[in-house]
């Protein structure tokens, strides 16, 4: 899982700096650690990258310059995995985003998630890997304002929705909450039929299905 | 305000202290300098009349210079009064302070003339405040400086009075009388009534001067100031003040969010994260691993409350985004369901939209408190531009009953919306269901 390149823009000097020896730490190779959106465009142009993170709000209008480039450079760039960080949760963003590229390669996580290190690179890899990272926030602020759909599942069932919509797989959740892949399996049968959503064994459109679901229902 | 008693000194005349305060003393000051004072009014406006008063007197007096001082007088009272009426009037003004507390505004002058301050001529004339200004010219030429005297000759006659025996102790035998107002004593015996009399009156004496004093002030201060325009513009005064705070209030909120988000946050991030790299290339089990990981843990715990707080000050979403973004964020965090509509079709005034995100998120607790997960929530906003009104409306279906007097957190709600010029409705009968509206003024007319 080494040699992933990789372009940071991030206008916080200080938390540039600790990505980008966060990144090197774990080995992704870092291209060029930029401070607003004109110069993303430009280092992803001039080095071509594997992985864009890239802070939301930036200079100059700090509103949403950085999801802006993002789908812009989805958009350019076929196959470009992109993750964004935001200082809070806001669903119209990640709805923007998570329209581009089938969501393939795409990650939304808040700023505060970057402490969490080796979930935060988990969650890069699994973009790269053509995943989804949804914030656990995001989800969970989700999954708890729907309450009629969702008081049908149990409060585990809940857990391993709240994990799938993060992007993780079944192996993934069952090491999390301590339990077989298989149980996992069952507990998402479940909510699947429950929720009346499709069956698919695909991490990626289960996750988009399942944000589509709440997002459909918050709405 | 001062000495924490009487604001005027025609106030402090029953106040019991008098005596003992300073009024007496501030009266005394006022009542000295309305002598020089007078004499200069005097001397601008009564020389006709001086110079008809001594001609009649002495019988030199023809009917034509009686005819040409008459009108030489009101030409100079009614020509050239209006121009040296207002500069004796503002040191009047600041006179004026001494014995009376409340506030002395500068001339008033109405708010839509804008002539007055571009073009003098005509409106110093047309201007009532002028004419007020030279009667009290006319005043302070006459009966203020005589009554000033009076006020004074009787305290240094009491004076006299009261230390008449030490006076005729210190005369040598065979020294003139001593005159004693209407009488004369020539010993020390016949001092004694008016000793007593001056020891007596000598308490009255604080009491007239102030009394002059005051009622002096009060007669400037009536022509001067003018009662009515006096407390319009102190209510003008006191709203645009008030919004000044609630201005200076909102622009510090936002100053210390952006501190605190450029600087203690940012810093703390990156700090968390070198824990957590720390943390990885130490043994998880070792005693140094233990302790990153407890330094790394309540590092995590801090930036989520630094993040509280900050959002609680003021939410970035709303800074950034506007009210749309905000209230929808507002509503993911309620436990209570919240339907959101907000349609605007451009920002408005910060402020505006603080107070519009302020009165959602206490209504939103107010739900959540008193009427319960159960219940849902619609909240609507709009911005009536032609109006130049942005309008908020909270409604639940819970049981209703909500009483601002109850101290629910709508009293501190209504003011927040009033500081604004704003107005809020509240309809909440028993049964419900509760409806909060409040009505903020936008836009150019929205400033106060």
């Amino acid at each position: 899982m080494t040699g992933i390149s990789v372009v940071v823009a991030e206008d916080g000097v200080l938390l540039r700096a600790g990505l980008v020896g966060l990144l090197e730490r774990f080995g992704f190779e870092v291209r060029a650690a930029v401070d607003d959106a004109d110069a993303l465009r430009a280092a992803v142009a001039s080095h071509d990258p594997d992985l864009v993170i890239t802070d939301i709000r930036m200079p100059p209008t700090h509103t949403d310059e950085g999801l802006r480039a993002a789908v812009e450079l989805r958009g350019a760039y076929p196959g470009l995995a992109v993750v964004v960080l935001s200082q809070y949760v806001q669903h119209s963003y990640a709805a923007d985003l998570f329209g581009t590229g089938e969501g393939r390669g795409v990650g939304y996580l808040l700023k505060d998630r970057v402490v969490d290190v080796e979930e935060f690179v988990d969650s890069l890899r699994r973009v790269c890997a053509g995943g989804t990272a949804v914030d656990p926030q995001v989800v969970g602020q989700l999954v708890r304002r729907q309450d009629d759909p969702l008081s049908a599942l149990s409060a585990r069932e809940r857990d391993v929705l709240g994990l799938v919509a993060e992007g993780h797989s079944n192996g993934s959740i069952a090491r999390r909450l301590f339990v077989t892949e298989a149980t996992v399996g069952k507990h998402v049968g479940n909510i699947f039929v429950k929720l009346r959503l499709p069956q698919t064994d695909d991490t990626n459109r289960r996750v988009l299905a399942v944000l589509a679901h709440l997002a459909g229902q918050g709405g | 305000m001062r000495e924490n008693g009487p604001l005027t000194a025609l106030e402090a005349v029953t106040w019991p202290r008098l005596l003992v305060s300073r009024w007496p003393w501030r009266s005394l000051v006022y009542l000295v300098s309305t002598l020089p004072l007078g004499l200069v009014a005097a001397a601008l406006t009564l020389v006709p009349v001086v110079v008809l008063v001594t001609r009649w007197d002495a019988g030199t007096l023809e009917v034509s210079t009686a005819l040409v001082l008459v009108v030489l007088e009101l030409l100079l009272v009614v020509g050239l009064g209006p121009w040296f009426a207002p500069a004796l009037a503002r040191s009047e003004r600041r006179r004026l302070r001494w014995v009376d507390g409340r506030p002395v505004p500068e001339r008033p002058r109405p708010v839509d003339d804008v002539s007055a301050t571009t073009d003098p001529m005509p409106s110093r004339y047309a201007d009532p405040a002028t004419w007020r200004e030279v009667a009290w010219l006319l005043v302070l030429a006459t009966a203020a400086p005589a009554a000033a005297v009076a006020a004074l000759t009787f305290g240094l006659l009491v004076g006299l009075y009261a230390v008449s025996p030490l006076v005729l102790l210190a005369q040598r035998p065979g020294d003139q009388p001593v005159a004693l107002g209407f009488w004369s004593v020539s010993t020390v015996a016949e001092t004694v009534p008016f000793a007593i009399a001056g020891i007596v009156l000598l308490p009255v004496v604080g009491y007239v001067w102030t009394l002059v004093a005051g009622g002096a002030a009060e007669a400037a201060r009536r022509l001067l100031v003018g009662a009515e325009s006096e407390i319009r513009a102190e209510l003008v005064e006191v709203s645009r003040s008030r919004a000044r705070l609630a201005d200076a209030f909102d622009a510090e909120r936002r100053r210390i969010e952006r501190d605190l988000h450029d600087g203690a946050q940012q810093r703390l991030v990156s700090l968390t994260l070198q824990l957590g790299l720390a943390r990885l290339d130490v043994p998880p089990d070792s005693r140094a691993g233990q302790s990153l990981a407890t330094a790394h843990d309540q590092a995590k715990e801090l930036m989520t409350e630094l993040r509280e707080l900050i959002h609680g000050i003021q939410p970035q979403v709303l800074t950034d985004l506007g009210l749309p973004a905000a209230l929808a964020e507002l509503a993911d965090r309620s436990p209570v369901p919240v339907e959101v509509d907000a349609e605007l079709d451009s920002r408005p005034e910060p402020r505006v939209e603080y107070t519009v995100y302020f009165v959602v998120s206490e209504a939103l607790a107010n739900v959540a408190k008193h009427v319960g997960a159960a219940g849902t929530v619609r909240v609507t906003v709009r911005r009536a531009s032609r109006a130049g009104t942005v309008t908020v409306e909270v409604s639940d279906d819970g049981p209703g009953g909500a009483d601002p007097a109850r101290g629910s957190g709508l009293a501190g709600l209504a003011d927040r919306v009033a500081v604004m010029g704003g107005t809020m409705f509240l309809s909440s009968p028993p049964g419900g269901p509760t409806t909060l509206r409040a009505e903020l003024p936008c836009g150019p007319e929205g400033a106060l």
